[in-house]
């Protein structure tokens, strides 16, 4: 009996010699977490109160719905909801569709220094911060000084534009930067791809007699089909997310093209700290959290239909 | 088929070099630009062609120097102690929640996982550092909020220390008689190397990049990163002649700013540049690890 209780409590010990040091291997990350990430969560609430600083926030007087209420009768609410999805939604198809094109045509290239030449080059944009891609299309874009103003609208007969100022042209120019800054990291995924795709699939289709072009339709792109469909559940999963950086800085914050670049992140920045209305941006990055959540839970439901192991759970 | 072949090598070359040409151009005139005589660019606006050049805005920049060397200081500080401490408290965490016989292992992952299906979003963070954890206007500031980069890469490090590290090497260290803490650091944290320096360059170049934790908790211009810096300066262009230390108003005056900007934005790109072919192989492995996982 005595010497039962003596080895169940050594046990107990060389248990509690291995779980003491790596439960405090795990504390800094488990607090960081806690600190960053789950606190903010429960700082959601916030988005039912009427946040007065001289009382506090936690003392603050509860409001109910009202700060949705608010939120929803403005044309706020429907424009960078509008904005937000159809952006991201123009972003989704037309990088799928021009880095699988460019995926293709890298992998075509034998030259292997070329292949791995173009592949860097155009990843480049990718690596630089939204604030120099600003000084970039501003380079291009400023009324005074800029590069189309002053040389590429003169030689096709039209007058200046007060690009900053007018807002039906940042549609085309939001989706040009975005598809510019992010085509080389999405060619970089295809290409991994097709890179992974069976010679011998090839092989058989070049003693079939298959062209290069009847290849990439009855080979390249079918076995490609479910990396694109996860992927791009992935991202309608992220849909209610934006690029901060590319709405803010590029457009360089101007309120006269507010209508085509508002999306729900920089509404939810300007109302906390420009306007100080954080009621309404609470409201809205609640708006922005939920929604979000259920996309990336039904998107993932779909993944795992499809693709197991590429399902986040 | 041969003369097919050919074709389709000279169609991948022409559409390649055309892209490169479209990724690169937009640098080539941000650089011109900067050499460009002010006077030139005001009169005829940027251009790849410039009628006179100039390095006065780099000469001013070197006159300036402690503004910009200060920013380079603070960018490079962040960069450093951000990616490092974020490597250790990442490894650490990843390999803790990759622990079979840790009883805690599944609730870690979890933890780590769910921060990627559900975020508090910006205001309440905000509030949560600036109001309560008083960290505005300090360098913990520019560093803290990135920390764990994002729940992914942690998992990705999981995942690597379940596939890659065997079990037995584990158990052989601890019946040599390691303890946990040495068996971490001397065997499993060696033999992490490639998946920490993929992890770690991703975070890198974040910190190197980030403006947004600058633009939101630093007001004070001693603090400023380089994208700062340059996030200040596109809004207001006196920004350099006012925190100047000498005759502010004489200053104004002589500021190059148009071309000093685009100096100052050189000056920031150029250490990327330069690093990046030694680091390109791990940054597509890691483009590739997060995609096809994720």
């Amino acid at each position: 009996m005595n010497t039962m209780t003596a080895k169940t409590a050594t046990l107990r010990k060389i248990k509690w010699k291995k779980i003491l040091p790596i439960s405090l291997m795990a504390l800094p990350g488990v607090l960081y977490l806690i600190v960053n990430n789950y606190l903010p969560m429960f700082g959601l609430f916030i988005a039912f109160k009427d946040i007065n600083f001289a009382k506090g926030i936690l003392a603050s007087d509860w409001v109910g719905l009202k700060n949705f209420e608010y939120l929803f009768k403005t044309r706020d609410a429907y424009i960078i909801t509008r904005n937000t999805l159809l952006y991201n939604g123009a972003f989704i198809i037309l990088t799928t569709v021009i880095s699988i094109a460019v995926a293709i045509l890298l992998n075509e290239i034998r030259n292997m220094f070329a292949k791995r030449f173009y592949q860097s080059v155009i990843l480049l944009p990718f690596i630089v911060s939204m604030v120099i891609v600003s000084y970039l299309v501003f380079a291009f874009l400023s009324t005074e000084n800029g590069l189309v103003n002053n040389y590429i609208l003169p030689l096709l007969g039209i007058s200046e534009i007060a690009w900053y100022m007018e807002k039906e042209y940042w549609p085309f120019i939001l989706t040009s930067v975005h598809i510019w800054k992010q085509i080389g990291f999405s060619t970089v995924i295809y290409l991994a791809s097709i890179v992974g795709i069976d010679p011998e699939y090839y092989d058989a289709a070049m003693i079939d007699g298959a062209g290069k072009w009847r290849q990439i339709r009855s080979i390249t792109l079918p076995l490609l089909v479910p990396i694109i469909i996860t992927l791009t559940l992935i991202s309608i999963g992220r849909i209610f997310y934006s690029d901060f950086g590319l709405f803010y800085q590029v457009p360089m914050n101007s309120g006269a093209i507010y209508d085509t670049t508002n999306v729900i992140d920089t509404y939810v920045y300007r109302g906390l700290l420009q306007l100080g209305d954080i009621g309404m941006s609470s409201a809205a990055g609640l708006y922005q959290s939920l929604v979000g959540f259920i996309l990336v839970i039904i998107s993932n439901l779909i993944v795992r239909r499809i693709s197991k192991e590429n399902a986040l759970f | 088929m041969y003369k097919e072949q050919r074709i389709w090598q000279w169609i991948s070359h022409i559409v390649m070099i055309l892209l490169s040409l479209a990724a690169v151009l937009p640098f080539i005139l941000l650089f011109v630009s900067s050499i460009t005589d002010e006077s030139t660019l005001i009169r005829n606006g940027y251009s790849y062609f410039p009628e006179k050049l100039s390095l006065e805005a780099y000469r001013y920049l070197f006159d300036h120097s402690d503004t910009i060397f200060r920013a380079y200081g603070i960018t490079i500080i962040v960069t450093v102690i951000g990616t490092s401490v974020g490597l250790i408290i990442t490894s650490m965490v990843a390999y803790a929640a990759a622990r079979r016989d840790y009883p805690f292992h599944r609730i870690l992952a979890f933890l780590i996982f769910f921060t990627l299906l559900f975020n508090g979003g910006l205001v309440p963070t905000y509030l949560l550092y600036a109001q309560y954890l008083q960290i505005k206007n300090s360098l913990l500031a520019l560093i803290v909020p990135y920390l764990l980069m994002n729940g992914f890469n942690t998992l990705l490090v999981r995942n690597y220390y379940l596939t890659s590290v065997p079990d037995e090497l584990i158990e052989a260290a601890q019946v040599d008689g390691a303890g946990e803490f040495r068996t971490f650091f001397t065997i499993v944290f060696p033999l992490s190397v490639p998946i920490l320096a993929t992890v770690g360059l991703l975070q890198a170049i974040m910190y190197w990049n980030d403006w947004f934790n600058g633009m939101i908790f630093i007001t004070n211009p001693k603090l400023f990163s380089l994208q700062n810096v340059l996030n200040t300066m596109m809004t207001n262009i006196e920004f350099l002649a006012t925190t100047s230390t000498s005759d502010a108003a004489s200053i104004i005056a002589q500021v190059p700013s148009t071309s000093v900007r685009m100096a100052i934005a050189v000056i920031a790109v150029v250490p990327i540049f330069i690093a990046y072919p030694f680091f390109q192989k791990y940054f597509v492995k890691g483009i590739t690890l997060g995609a096809v996982k994720g």
